[in-house]
């Protein structure tokens, strides 16, 4: 392990120096009946894939995230987004596992998403990009695990979003899987968390800037985008992290300044959080990623989760995390998937971690995260190894 | 804290696990209702081979059990087991929680739905020490067996192991093996007078 020292911080990253790769793929076909030719793929990978090809890992991402997980990239001011979770002696060790972070398709962060150049037209697709699901984005990554010769996974596993996705290829491709393991994530999005992405889509598109999307040659809608990110992140907190993290304390000021700066601590974090955001986060991009999180149900196609689980293997193992103060993914949402789990007679743990830190929690929450990470996915891999004898 | 304290054999491990271990077969299905941090599962996957699952609702037990390489629901159990399919489980134990749940007769029903036996662990009530406690101190009864004031007890219900017989038997369960257990070893002589500890296993009649 060694210590980076940006901007007078120390990160005892463990992985080091990294760079995103990228994948290229002819054609995709997707759940609209539309096809995405051709199309990019970014990952990074940390660790060593052994020689039986049996250590590998897919880590998947949220909303907001990227390829990036663990490491520095030249010029980073912080390491990759689960940094904390990813490295020699971590919850995935990377000196046992060979961690593979994939970006999805639709993303603004190396893969084709609305941003990229449209083939057709040599101009950014912008609308013209085809609406891409949460199935669609696994099987983009199943093209690339093609691609890098792995035939089964040790686990699958991300949080929120990535959660989804990795729900999504156990029922897809049960066989390739040992182990699942979703994080404050939920088998659909109810009707409060579409609706907390649909004020995000209405602050984007009511951006004059926005141009129906095709802004890419002017001045982009960042107005729209970053209060879109604003409201994503009061969803992303809690009551009690708020209170903690700012209370009623005034910014910058002894006394109210009667007018409409800002007066408040919290105002400032969401000012600066938007203000950031737009820096590194195509708009076009939150509006399709938030379109994919809102259709996403594992029971399509299949009536009910339960009936959704059905082809998965007996001895596919299970570790469903969620976190007590998340209002926008709570507990009960990864109940209800341990229960549809339960009702096939899968092998599932279910953890429920107290914490004040809301949804951001996953990505917070590290030490009793890597308890339970640590253990299960010794026991799978176990399991795997005593499969393959 | 336990909810109250067993019999060791002097290996240290609890008799009333011997016993469990002894009756559940080999490469059995169990869920272990209340398990704890996971002794008791742990044993059976490492002597009988089961496929265990555990249920238990204190955070801080759970991390334990998974650190034992246990799967475990963290939760409650009056939650209820609907969603398993009927006979899911070869036994379904119920360590010295059943006193402490609000859904008593329907925890134990949907046992015996999901579960093809069970195993019942209770303290009892009807201790001589605890009726002398009562009897002549006039006061509820806190014993070695039974630790707790009133006020902290995490035993909702106050039985004796014949109140248990009798209510397996009006349920329409059958018992088909049973232990008792004092504060040093097995019971045989007035167990509802003597014994501190009661382990039946039940199945349908």
């Amino acid at each position: 392990m060694s210590d980076y020292h940006i901007d007078g911080q120390t990160f005892d990253s463990s992985v080091g120096w990294v760079e995103t790769l990228y994948a290229e793929f002819d054609v995709l076909p997707l759940d609209s009946g539309l096809t995405l030719a051709p199309l990019t793929l970014a990952y990074e990978t940390y660790g060593t894939l052994n020689d039986e090809r049996s250590n590998a890992i897919l880590l998947l991402h949220a909303l907001s995230g990227d390829a990036h997980a663990a490491g520095f990239h030249e010029g980073d001011l912080k390491p990759g987004w689960w940094d904390m979770m990813v490295g020699s002696g971590r919850a995935f060790d990377t000196d046992k596992y060979f961690m593979i972070c994939s970006n999805v398709i639709g993303g603004c962060r190396g893969s084709s998403g609305p941003s990229t150049t449209d083939p057709a037209t040599g101009r950014p697709y912008g609308l013209r990009f085809p609406v891409v699901t949460v199935p669609d984005m696994v099987r983009a990554q199943k093209l690339l695990l093609e691609h890098l010769g792995i035939e089964r996974l040790l686990a699958v596993t991300g949080g929120s979003m990535g959660g989804m996705q990795a729900l999504e290829w156990v029922t897809t491709y049960p066989e390739m899987v040992a182990s699942v393991i979703p994080i404050a994530s939920t088998h659909r999005h109810s009707p409060m968390q579409i609706a907390f992405n649909e004020v995000g889509r209405q602050a984007i598109m009511r951006d004059s800037n926005w141009r129906g999307g095709d802004y890419y040659e002017h001045d982009h809608p960042d107005a729209g985008l970053s209060v879109a990110r604003m409201i994503g992140h009061v969803t992303y907190l809690s009551d009690e992290s708020m209170h903690f993290k700012f209370g009623r304390r005034l910014r910058d000021k002894e006394v109210l300044g009667y007018d409409f700066t800002t007066d408040f601590e919290v105002e400032s974090y969401l000012r600066y959080q938007g203000d950031v955001f737009i820096r590194r986060f195509d708009a076009n991009t939150y509006l399709y990623i938030t379109k994919a999180l809102d259709y996403f149900d594992l029971a399509d196609g299949h009536g009910t989760v339960v009936e959704a689980l059905r082809e998965v293997p007996a001895d596919t193992r299970f570790l469903v995390i969620a976190f007590s103060s998340d209002w926008l993914y709570p507990p009960y949402q990864s109940k209800e998937i341990v229960r549809a789990l339960k009702g096939n007679g899968l092998d599932t743990t279910y953890v429920e971690i107290h914490s004040s830190f809301g949804h951001d929690a996953f990505l917070v929450e590290t030490d009793q995260q890597t308890h339970v990470i640590k253990h299960f996915l010794e026991v799978t891999a176990h399991r795997e190894a005593r499969r393959r004898a | 804290m336990p909810s109250s304290i067993i019999a060791r054999a002097p290996s240290g491990e609890r008799l009333d696990h011997l016993f469990i271990v002894d009756v559940v077969e080999q490469e059995s299905r169990v869920l272990d209702l209340g398990c704890g941090r996971g002794v008791l599962l742990k044993m059976l996957v490492d002597r009988k081979d089961v496929r265990g699952t555990g249920v238990e609702i204190m955070e801080e037990k759970v991390y334990d059990a998974v650190g034992k390489g246990l799967s475990v629901y963290h939760g409650d159990i009056d939650e209820g087991l609907s969603y398993y399919p009927d006979a899911m489980f070869d036994y379904v134990i119920i360590g010295q929680t059943l006193q402490q749940s609000r859904e008593t007769e329907f925890v134990l029903q949907e046992c015996l739905r999901v579960g093809r036996n069970v195993i019942v662990s209770l303290p009892n009530f009807a201790n001589w020490r605890a009726r002398t406690h009562l009897l002549f101190a006039g006061r509820a009864p806190v014993t070695k067996a039974l630790p707790y004031e009133w006020y902290n007890t995490p035993n909702i219900r106050s039985l004796s192991v014949k109140d248990f017989q009798v209510f397996a038997r009006e349920q329409g369960f059958r018992i088909t093996r049973s232990l008792h257990l004092g504060p040093h070893r097995q019971v045989t002589f007035l167990p509802n007078l003597f014994a501190e500890h009661g382990v039946f296993v039940l199945t349908k009649a």
